[in-house]
């Protein structure tokens, strides 16, 4: 069997740019799938990733180096990566909004299903995933020829870097880079979120507000206790939709999942969607004036109270990190 | 231009799903339903376009058992001019009805598909960008705006990272992210008058069984149960615990 995955990059201007955390854990799980890893890396200017990825366990990386992929539209990518699919028995990328977007064009495109999701790799055609926001873990079988899947990247580890024979790097055939070319949609703008803080679906602390901080400037508190412990900051949707804070924050069944070492969980209730991208958290704290709120069940520790009180002394008794 | 907009039939949001003993599926008798809430956000950007005056007519589809019809009611409620129920009781999965979407789009020939970006049921997050690339249609996922322009759609997606603004060209796929817009209720008069609009229903049962089955679901369990944990009484305590007993400070 052997494996394509699709790279994602990510971080700052040219020389800040690596290849995403979760595509890393991706390589993983595609080597629980085989021996024979090869990666899709696309963009305009890869090439100094491909140093980056020397002492990675990868057999080939196809280098697609073109302006038509510059935003990696799914138009542009999917017929690219069907035409070189076809050398592959799987297809496999981490669970983000870029992955989302694509593999399921993919899939459609070779006529194949796609599992989405995966947290568990069984064997070379079954895998494990949550549905109904994580309240039932589900065991599917592909019985297609080439397997389509996205994996979470919180059930994988990173992969190990070292003693690999060195990676040997081919540029995609002109005929098939050729494909990218697409005039079915055109990027306009992004607004992206800057942040000196970890990455939230991969950080050891997340400190995340709801609805009970009342207000985009009450949200700084927040901030501050992720700041004291070196956290990122996460949202309920509620939190979200009043304008606190920006989507990319939401943690939950259609937002982020996340599965730190410490989660703490401020003046948000527990509803069943927040729920679903949090309980896989190692240690859960919730600080809710409810002592009935939900949250309270999925916690280890709760402390019952007015946050606008606890959260500061909180903040005063840590010490600066 | 002619909108149609997919829905499905689901269990509540606001119930809380169990596994059935045996394994075989989820417990539904007397749960209640209701429509995806990401299909209720594309019906209602629908409606939307509409009043707008930029959409003529708008179509629902749901694929699904009989009672499906409800749901198809409560959108022709909310605004839809018609609904077209394409009856099955067998399980369905994304690939699938992608494919039965396709037929329906290649009969009614609609400028824009709207779509829930995922069902709360199957999480899969997949149906709009397989019609779409079926289609070989533009798409824009998870979209938090929609504006249309002559023969082109600008699309605001919500990504990982931020926003990210697509232009595509129609016909295209869109697919609804929580914040597009606040669906409305449907008012008494409203449900009556939907009483009378026209919904059309056919079997696709025969067109099922010539589709290969993909994605199998062998079993399901519920999801380990979290310990229980406790309630401390104050910051010093919390602190101390997060330090001393479980380590993570
Ligand atoms: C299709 C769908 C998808 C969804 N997806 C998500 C998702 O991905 N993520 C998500 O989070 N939600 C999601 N939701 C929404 C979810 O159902 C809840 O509505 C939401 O999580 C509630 O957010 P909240 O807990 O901040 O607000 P609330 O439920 O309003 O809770 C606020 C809490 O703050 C407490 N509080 C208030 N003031 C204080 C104070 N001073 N001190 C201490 N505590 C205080 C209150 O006791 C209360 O428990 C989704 C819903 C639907 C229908």
């Amino acid at each position: 069997m052997a494996v394509l995955v699709i790279a994602e990059i990510q971080g700052d201007g040219v020389a800040g740019q690596r290849l995403s955390e979760q595509t890393c854990r991706a390589v993983t799980a595609a080597q629980q799938l085989s021996d024979n890893v090869d990666l899709l890396l696309w963009g305009t200017s890869s090439a100094h990733i491909v140093d980056q990825l020397q002492g990675y366990p990868l057999g080939q990386i196809h280098l697609l180096e073109s302006a038509a992929v510059e935003h990696g539209l799914a138009e542009s990518l999917a017929p690219v990566i069907t035409a070189l699919a076809v050398d592959y028995q799987a297809v496999v990328a981490g669970s983000s909004t870029f992955a989302k977007d694509l593999l399921p064009r993919v899939a459609a495109m070779l006529d194949v299903g796609m599992t989405s999701d995966v947290i568990a790799i069984e064997s070379e055609d079954t895998f494990i995933r949550p549905m109904y926001a994580g309240n039932a873990i589900a065991k599917v079988r592909s019985h297609d020829a080439i397997k389509v899947i996205t994996i979470r990247s919180a059930a994988f580890a990173l992969p190990l870097t070292n003693g690999c024979d060195p990676v040997t790097v081919v540029r995609v055939r002109e005929d098939i880079a050729a494909l990218a070319v697409n005039d079915l949609s055109s990027f306009v703008s992004e607004q992206i979120t800057e942040s000196e803080r970890p990455e939230l679906s991969a950080a050891k602390v997340v400190v995340s507000g709801g609805r009970g901080l009342q207000s985009a400037e009450q949200f700084h508190l927040v901030e501050q206790l992720a700041d004291k412990l070196n956290g990122a900051v996460g949202a309920s949707r509620a939190a979200v939709d009043a304008g606190f804070i920006g989507n990319d924050f939401q943690v939950g069944q259609t937002g982020k999942i996340v599965a730190p070492d410490l989660y703490i969980a401020l003046g948000i209730s527990g509803a069943i969607q927040h729920i679903a991208g949090m309980k896989d958290a190692k240690v859960v704290v919730a600080i809710n004036k409810d002592a009935d709120a939900p949250i309270f069940d999925v916690a280890d520790y709760g402390l019952v109270g007015d946050l606008f009180d606890l959260v500061p002394e909180m903040i005063k008794r840590l010490p600066q990190s | 231009m002619k909108v149609l907009v997919a829905i499905k039939r689901v269990i509540d949001p606001s119930v809380k799903v169990r596994v059935k003993t045996d394994g075989t599926g989820i417990e539904t008798a007397g749960v209640k339903m209701a429509v995806n809430p990401f299909c209720e956000i594309a019906v209602e950007q629908a409606v939307q376009l509409k009043e707008a005056g930029l959409a003529s007519e708008v179509v629902t589809v749901s694929i699904g058992d009989g009672a499906s019809q409800e749901q198809l009611r409560t959108s022709l409620a909310l605004g839809a001019d018609r609904a077209v129920h394409l009856q099955t009781d067998s399980e369905l999965e994304p690939l699938n009805v992608a494919k039965l979407l396709k037929g329906v789009v290649d009969r009614e020939s609609p400028g824009l598909v709207l779509l829930g970006k995922q069902s709360i049921d199957g999480d899969n997050n997949q149906t709009g960008q397989m019609l779409a690339g079926l289609l070989n249609w533009s798409q824009g996922t998870f979209a938090s705006k929609v504006e249309i322009d002559g023969n082109k759609v600008n699309v605001t997606r919500e990504l990982d990272s931020g926003l990210q603004t697509l232009c595509l060209t129609l016909p295209a796929v869109i697919s609804t992210d929580l914040r597009l817009n606040t669906p409305r209720f449907a008012s008494l008069p409203n449900i009556m008058k939907a009483r009378q609009k026209p919904l059309e229903s056919e079997s696709v049962d025969e067109h099922l069984s010539a589709m290969s089955q993909h994605i199998e679901i062998l079993e399901l369990k519920p999801p380990a149960p979290r310990k229980a944990g406790v309630k401390v009484s104050s910051v010093d305590e919390l602190v101390d615990k997060l330090r001393n007993e479980a380590g993570v400070i």
